[in-house]
């Protein structure tokens, strides 16, 4: 994306809208929105992204957008884009147009997770952006399966037997790239230009494509307003959300520069502060080894599907 | 028109063979039995390109419903087939479909809501979500099915709201029957081109559908939504007067089946309404004046034409194939009996629970309210519900 | 004290029917500067015109005019900071200013 050139045309999500201020969520949009351009149509599922830009007469969208649930911006979006086909079969409509839909972890990880898998099998021509907070923001912080082991959430709090959600969250976007879609991808808050390539290269493929965006949330996360972005990227060089694309089954993983302990993350986040208790130490080193794990086994199947993809070597006898 | 067209179908068939000749722009369908048949059938043409149709077959009904919405936003021509739980899981997006003002068509073949789960018919899932929002127009036998399938994409294109037409699972559904179906060239000429003035594929004037309404705009918007509603039975009347011009079969609200002149009537839905004529004969033959009401467009209600109706009866049995679970009586019996009040008028309405689960109504059941009413009528006594069929 | 304008909503005759906003970016209408405690406050003279705050501002309230950064929409800033957090300058070609302060300094 040639920044230069997108500040020349209108503002596709615009200001006016009621998201926090410092809201990750509201980023995501108008930088996917940026690499997308005009000729887009949205579908969002109900959540922080919906309630805040479209309070009725007020729309911050200046691309056409539906929302009509919580559990199914991905089946709205096959219905938009089924229709584009059948006009374009007869020859009723000539535009490409862009087909996005964007879910919070709720609508994306739990309730729109079946809408979201038949989308993706049914192979329609779309886009699925994930704005990635960790928890039910909208709702006031409650636990999802995208919550990482340890986070204090309203349903799944700290108290004085338990510390916080107890399980660890579900890889969504393992389970996108069994799907077999061409294009998957890890992408976050704070890395704009990784953010953009990677929607320009999901739109230039053809088929059902899905962008995981791990989006902070200083609601949710309890953390100063402008450290958005900060700490979007220090999850990254934290490996609590590695950066990587998956393009027909090919890893491509982005290292940070230095990886850092998992710790410098966690406690710029009111969500993990019990985690610096001396008790909780166990915990502590549970998650750190528990990411180290994950990083590995991303680096390996990076690795596998690399040497999956090479030229077949002749095998000695 | 082409008389002529005489041929064997099912109920399913019959409906799956007015969107062929509809030919909408998407249809997006999720099985389940006794409707699966109305979307299979549908997907072979689309296999055989007799349609121009995107078909997506969704992974629930839930998704069937959000597709069709998203269709319809996008500013297709939107059409979609389901049953009993099927509908109940579509719930909550029919009721955004109407709230969005989607002209979406729907095929419903009645079939008893679980639990205890049973695939036969009765109203239960229709009744369900009778206050969604929807039109709903009940289907007597396989023609009616059809002709209200091609009637049903003008009446909620004109009235900007969805339409259900159903049929009764099994009974109508698979049953075979001769009826007479359109030439396509006059399906295609009456149903027209869909041209909605917002839509989503518009790009050069964007739209947002689907907005968050706080306490200021809600309201508003519901009035509005229900005043199109009530407003809807007159376009039902005119989309009527186009079909019978070219169908040359009438339909109006209800139908009234030798109703004018008689002291007692039914009043039933759906393929009762067929077996109560053929016993409303035999008790005309006996010298007994009998008659019938049935109500086509059980949504918007026609209060006044049906009370205007049924205001000279000496006593009436109201025919429900579910009940409503509000512990007194069944859906169809409460809004005639709420609309008799309107009227100051306390006549003697027995409610007839029957059928549920596929419950087989036969002649002599039906003759049978017909001698309990003629007694009321009498002035004797009545339950006012009565559990009709049922072993107690 | 100005009187508060009285602003008459339509009733339901004269709503779009179905929920519908038509046109784009009506947000444009509804001004969230009134949210901010602090203000960000452009320095021209350390500013590389690099965009990263423009990109970044969730609130699309960062101006850029000729590819260079004139300034804020205050109309629609909410005073997050992240401009400025993010800004690439060393030294910062944007500082965060209390409101009241900003005010004031308007005043004069």
């Amino acid at each position: 994306m040639n920044i230069k050139e997108v500040v020349k045309r209108k503002e596709l999500f615009t200001g006016g809208h009621r998201a926090c201020a410092g809201c990750g969520a509201a980023i995501v949009a108008r930088q996917v929105l940026m690499a997308a351009g005009p000729d887009t149509v949205v579908a969002s599922a109900t959540g922080c992204l919906e309630v805040v830009s479209t309070i009725f007469p007020y729309t911050a969208w200046n691309v056409p957008f539906i929302h009509s649930a919580f559990e199914n911006a991905a089946a709205t979006i096959s219905g938009v884009e089924a229709l584009y086909r059948s006009w374009a079969r007869q020859k009723k409509y000539d535009k490409k147009v862009n087909f996005i839909a964007f879910g919070g972890d709720g609508g994306t990880y739990d309730i729109g997770l079946q809408a979201l898998s038949g989308a993706m099998e049914r192979g329609h021509n779309i886009l699925y952006v994930c704005y990635n907070n960790e928890a039910y923001m909208n709702t006031g912080v409650q636990r999802s399966s995208a919550t990482p082991i340890g986070a204090d959430t309203t349903t799944a709090p700290v108290g004085k037997v338990q510390k916080g959600k107890a399980q660890y969250r579900k890889d969504l976007t393992a389970i996108m790239v069994a799907h077999g879609i061409p294009y998957a991808a890890q992408a976050v808050v704070g890395n704009w230009r990784d953010l953009t390539n990677k929607v320009e290269k999901a739109l230039s493929i053809e088929g059902p494509k899905f962008i995981n965006v791990f989006q902070p949330c200083r609601l949710g996360w309890s953390y100063k307003p402008e450290l958005t972005c900060e700490m979007g990227r220090l999850a990254v060089d934290t490996c609590a959300w590695p950066l990587y694309e998956v393009t027909n089954g090919q890893y491509k993983v982005t290292r940070p520069k230095e990886k850092k302990p998992i710790a410098e993350w966690l406690k710029l986040q009111g969500r993990f502060a019990h985690l610096f208790r001396p008790e909780n130490k166990a915990l502590l080193d549970q998650i750190q080894a528990e990411t180290d794990k994950a990083w590995e086994e991303l680096l390996r199947k990076e690795n596998i599907a690399s040497q999956a993809a090479a030229p077949a070597q002749p095998k000695s006898i | 028109m082409a008389k002529g067209n005489i041929v064997a179908r099912t109920g399913n068939e019959a409906m799956a063979e007015a969107m062929r000749q509809i030919n909408p722009d998407v249809v997006a369908a999720y099985p389940i039995t006794p409707a699966t048949e109305i979307v299979q059938i549908f997907a072979s043409y689309v296999a055989d390109g007799l349609v121009s149709t995107e078909f997506v077959p969704v992974e629930s009904e839930h998704s069937a419903m959000s597709a069709c919405i998203g269709s319809s936003a996008a500013g297709g021509r939107t059409m979609t087939g389901t049953s009993s739980q099927g509908l109940a899981l579509m719930a909550e997006m029919l009721y955004i479909a109407a709230g969005l003002r989607l002209p979406i068509v729907l095929a419903v073949v009645n079939r008893a809501l679980s639990s205890p789960i049973n695939i036969h018919c009765d109203h239960s899932d229709t009744m369900m979500v009778r206050d969604s929002g929807w039109i709903q127009i009940f289907s007597e036998n396989s023609q009616e099915a059809y002709d209200n399938m091609i009637q049903a994409v003008k009446i909620a294109e004109k009235a900007a709201i969805p339409v259900i037409v159903t049929t009764d699972g099994f009974i109508i559904s698979h049953g075979m029957e001769r009826i007479e179906i359109l030439d396509d060239a006059d399906v295609k000429n009456f149903v027209g081109e869909y041209k909605p003035k917002d839509y989503l594929l518009k790009l050069e004037e964007p739209i947002t559908a689907g907005a968050l309404d706080l306490t200021d705009y809600y309201f508003e918007h519901k009035r509005q939504q229900i005043e199109g509603f009530k407003a809807s039975k007159a376009v039902i009347l005119d989309v009527a007067k186009e079909f019978a011009v070219i169908a040359g079969r009438s339909y109006g609200l209800f139908e009234k089946y030798r109703l004018d002149d008689a002291e007692i009537a039914l009043v039933a839905m759906g393929s009762t309404a067929g077996t109560t004529k053929v016993v409303v004969d035999e008790l005309r033959q006996k010298g007994l004046k009998a008659g019938l009401l049935k109500p086509r467009v059980f949504r918007p209600f026609p209060k006044e034409e049906i009370l205007e109706a049924l205001k000279k009866l000496k006593a009436i049995a109201v025919m429900d194939r579910s009940d409503s679970m509000n512990g007194h009586e069944g859906p169809l019996c409460a809004e005639i009996k709420a609309a008799f009040y309107d009227i100051g008028v306390n006549k003697p309405v027995l409610n007839y629970i029957y059928g549920l689960g596929g419950r087989e109504i036969r002649p002599e059941d039906i003759a049978l309210v017909f001698s309990e009413l003629s007694e009321v009528a009498g002035g004797k006594e009545k339950p006012k519900v009565s559990y009709l069929g049922v072993r107690e | 004290m100005a009187e508060k304008k009285k602003i008459t909503k339509p009733g339901w005759k004269n709503l779009p029917e179905g929920d519908l906003i038509i046109g784009g970016g009506t947000a444009m209408q509804f001004k969230t500067g009134d949210w901010r405690s602090e203000r960000p406050v452009h320095i021209p003279e350390k500013c590389i015109n690099c965009l990263t705050c423009w990109v970044y501002c969730p609130d699309s309230a960062v101006i850029v005019k000729d590819g260079k950064v004139i300034g804020f929409n205050y109309d629609y800033c909410k005073g997050c900071g992240i401009c400025a957090h993010e800004c690439p300058v060393k030294g910062k070609a944007i500082k965060m200013v209390p409101e009241r302060e900003a005010k004031i300094e308007t005043c004069k």
